[in-house]
């Protein structure tokens, strides 16, 4: 599996993607406190924690005691930079040459 | 992005990147101004590298155009410096008033070499006090022309290093 396969699995998931907005309010949770939003027993919330990290979406660090997850948006901007906006770019392009060519033959 | 209220408890983020060269061509990109310019907001660098140095971020050609953009963008100091793995400071940003007033931040970068040379590189920046620097820095204000934040940046930087294409900006 390549980086972006394996951002793409994590993100193919809804409970994976309430964790991720969970995080976007309120970064630096700990498995503790994410489990307590989700009806789900620790271990599964673990696993998800699991494929989010292995992603690289979610970094987990230690804090004295605590382990803290924490949102890192790196790899969906990679995704972004190198996926959406080449595709947005095109369309917007594709737009003026079609905007070019009918005011020549206008 | 959403107008989403951000209220955490912990006011730190935390960015991690992979990228496919050595921890030294990763620190040269952070802390030489030839590198800095080439990527995310096209800052020219100085950094004196040793505890208690100065560091300064003077405009790139780009942002000097704008009207009101300051001498020096960002100051800070180097709290720990070791290269090519860890590089500690604190971090201002004078852009304006605001933002200035918020006072110094502290901005680690932890660089770390794994397999098949590619290196991690993770990047802490501890925003306590700093709301409106968190959200500008978490890319927040983009849609505005104010940049991606730092997710924006590391995803230049990657690029730069990796094909030594530089992003559109």
């Amino acid at each position: 599996m390549t980086d972006d396969d394996r951002v793409f699995k994590a993100l193919a998931d809804p409970t994976r993607r309430f964790l991720l907005d969970r995080l976007f309010e309120r970064d630096g949770r700990t498995l503790t406190e994410l489990e307590s939003e989700l009806e789900m027993t620790r271990f599964g919330v673990m696993k998800h924690l699991r494929v989010l990290e292995d992603a690289g979406i979610v970094v987990a660090r230690r804090s004295g005691r605590e382990k803290l997850h924490f949102l890192n948006p790196v790899p969906i901007r990679l995704i972004h930079d190198r996926w959406i906006d080449k595709y947005a770019e095109r369309r917007v392009s594709a737009l003026a040459d079609l905007k070019s060519e009918l005011e020549q033959n206008s | 992005m959403s107008n989403a209220t951000h209220a955490p408890t912990t006011t730190t983020q935390v960015y991690r990147v992979y990228i496919k060269a050595t921890p030294e061509a990763i620190w040269d990109a952070i802390t030489k101004p030839e590198w800095t310019e080439r990527y995310g907001y096209a800052a020219r660098v100085d950094y004196d590298l040793r505890p208690g140095g100065a560091y300064r971020a003077y405009p790139g050609a780009e942002m000097a155009k704008h009207e009101g953009v300051p001498d020096v963008v960002v100051d800070g100091e180097v709290i720990e410096a070791d290269p090519p793995r860890r590089l500690v400071q604190t971090w201002r940003m004078l852009m304006d008033a605001d933002l200035k007033a918020e006072g110094f931040t502290r901005l680690t970068h932890e660089i770390e070499p794994g397999e098949g040379g590619v290196t991690k590189l993770t990047m802490i920046h501890e925003l306590e006090d700093a709301p409106k620097l968190a959200a500008l820095v978490g890319g927040e204000h983009e849609s505005e022309g104010a940049g991606g934040g730092w997710s924006w940046v590391l995803s230049g930087l990657k690029t730069v290093l990796e094909t030594g294409d530089e992003l559109d900006r």
